[in-house]
């Protein structure tokens, strides 16, 4: 039923469309936190390098809060490069570095005085492949992120892991195996394991590197249903290769090309009226 | 692309090829399964006839008379070798200790660590492959001439030294190459947790290679207890049961080297049976560890 719904859903992009002069999101009613534009986090002339090579090319963006924004785009337009420098990920590679600035609610993540691990903490990450630690159970695999930051309250953490679990849609599955390996779930529970141990750390951006891409097509639906009630709480960034799927779960999408941010708006807007040629022959299939 | 080769039928000339060589192909790899397995059990005879000749000249030797007495006088059949067998289990253990967390924390600097200093990582590396390669007789004259003249006495504590200098460059590298095994998905997992780098490495990285850390420290106890040239000019060997940190030490390599030369059967059967005991004693050692560590052990292969 669930996977027919998401089928619909898909299609339901056309209907929306039909009214799309008067398409609107509703404008953010709780951003006390971010700054006077409700962006949660905006990119400013970044640029990215591996080695000598330009991976990102002046790359503008920003992303709301509590909305999905997708990232689209041919294999090694950068995508995956944009989503690991917003974590200060993207540095730890050999010979990989970055220029420009990240403001997450007016802190320049680039800034000298920014700690990477600080700017980790704040943000969730989940991979293209499921990697739950090998060595730890369920419940120590959620636990992991707090214990190794040296929260030592038992019920806390018991508590957190629990409310994560559930966050992540994985609690009524698992609820009686916490003490089994982490590696014993199928695929799709390993990726939402992955997906609650990201939530443990109560981040404010969830930033998802095709976390779907190793997952058959209902493990996939679950873990997109699970992105569209996540965003009630956190804002999430999702790179994808797959364009149905941009559009079923995001607000917002930005379309990549050779290292260059080619064209971003409401997904909507994005896949019915692109403004840019390069975008629309993408999305029609007619390269990629 | 030439008219020519339109007319060419690719696929009979492929299949015939095929065909024809069937019986030729299916000879020659049975004739290298043959000559691989023949290689094999010119390998393994050797190994096998050394460990039957052991047990069955040395089981005889065996009693608790023998394990725990000291040697008796030349050319009597009673005594033991019970300060050889305290002498060893004291000598190796204390090299472990002093060898095994210095070879574990270099591996795990070479592992971890030494991305931003490549140089000095592609010397230090060299430095330890010769280093694996320096004859242990090297290493002992240098324990002589430092500790043992320095002290003024042959003692435990430069056969310790002298053992842990030739584990440290073995479990050295087990370690390093263990360690670079655990995914790079699993680092940036933990990375991506906010966990500072210290942490990864040893809750994530280290914890996720036990078994494999134990099988380098496992690898290089057996190999520096079967140690005898360095221990002579360390250890020296004696018949009597340890006595303090400034007095020569027995131990299993010598023992059996000390009664291999002397005429007396009655000490060549001892002899054999010192040589017995050693091998019992790696072969348990490898087999405890084992288990101990492949029961919480970091297991790849539900990965996929």
């Amino acid at each position: 039923m669930k996977l027919l719904d998401n089928l619909l859903k898909s299609s339901n992009i056309k209907k929306n469309d039909d009214v799309s002069s008067g398409f609107s999101y509703p404008e953010s009613t709780h951003s006390n936190l971010s700054s006077n534009n409700d962006s949660k986090l905006s990119i400013q002339s970044l640029n990215a390098w591996f080695g000598n090579k330009l991976a990102l090319k002046n790359i503008n963006i920003d992303f709301k809060e509590n909305y999905v924004t997708a990232l689209i785009g041919p294999s090694g337009c950068g995508k995956t490069t944009l989503l690991r420098c917003i974590n200060r990920m993207h540095e730890m590679t050999p010979n990989a570095s970055a220029k420009g600035n990240i403001i997450l609610d007016g802190l320049n993540i680039y800034d000298k005085s920014s700690d990477p691990v600080i700017i980790k903490r704040r943000m969730g990450m989940v991979f293209q492949k499921p990697n739950p630690f090998p060595t730890m159970s369920i419940f120590d695999n959620v636990a992991s992120g707090l214990r190794l930051n040296g929260i030592k309250d038992k019920f806390l953490i018991k508590n957190i892991v629990q409310e994560s679990l559930e966050g992540a849609g994985l609690w009524d599955e698992v609820k009686n195996d916490l003490d089994k390996p982490g590696m014993g779930l199928s695929g799709g529970q390993q990726q939402r394991l992955c997906i609650a141990r990201a939530l443990a750390m109560q981040p404010e951006i969830l930033l998802m590197d095709e976390p779907t891409s190793a997952l058959d097509p209902i493990a996939s639906s679950k873990i997109e249903e699970l992105v569209s009630d996540l965003k009630k709480n956190l804002t999430v960034i999702i790179v994808t290769h797959n364009m149905q799927q941009a559009a079923r779960v995001s607000d917002y999408t930005a379309f990549m090309y050779l290292g260059e941010l080619v064209e971003f708006g409401k997904t909507a807007q994005i896949f019915k009226n692109p403004v840019k040629e390069l975008t629309e022959r993408y999305i029609s299939g007619k390269f990629g | 692309m030439d008219k020519e080769n339109e007319n060419i039928n690719y696929k009979s000339i492929v299949q015939g090829y095929v065909v024809k060589n069937a019986r030729k192909r299916k000879t020659i790899n049975s004739l290298i399964t043959i000559v691989l397995f023949s290689f094999v059990v010119i390998a393994v005879m050797p190994l096998v006839s050394i460990l039957i000749d052991v047990f069955r000249n040395g089981v005889t030797a065996f009693s608790l008379d023998f394990l725990i007495l000291p040697p008796a006088a030349m050319g009597s059949a009673d005594g033991g070798i019970g300060p050889a067998i305290q002498g060893t289990l004291m000598t190796v253990g204390f090299a472990t200790v002093i060898g095994a967390p210095i070879g574990v924390l270099v591996g795990i600097y070479l592992s971890e660590y030494s991305s931003s200093s490549k140089r000095f990582a592609y010397f230090l590396r060299l430095f330890i492959d010769v280093l694996t390669g320096i004859p242990s007789v090297v290493v002992g004259i240098v324990g002589y001439i430092t500790i043992v003249l320095t002290l003024g006495s042959f003692s435990i504590v430069a056969g310790a030294f002298v053992l842990s200098i030739i584990m440290i460059p073995i479990v050295a590298r087990v370690s390093e190459e263990t360690l670079k095994l655990i995914p790079n998905s699993l680092r940036e997992a933990a990375y991506a947790l906010g966990i500072s780098k210290w942490k990864v490495v040893w809750h994530i990285v280290v914890k996720g290679s036990k078994s494999g850390i134990t099988t380098g420290i496992v690898l290089a106890v057996s190999r520096i207890a079967g140690e005898t040239a360095p221990l002579i000019m360390t250890i020296l060997g004696t018949s009597l049961f340890f006595s303090g940190f400034s007095s020569p030490v027995d131990a299993l390599p010598l023992r059996i080297w000390r009664l291999s030369s002397q005429p007396y059967s009655s000490a060549h059967e001892q002899g054999w049976g010192a040589a017995l005991l050693l091998i019992l004693l790696v072969l348990s050692l490898t087999i405890i560890l084992r288990m101990v560590s492949q029961k919480r052990g970091f297991s790849l292969k539900a990965t996929t």
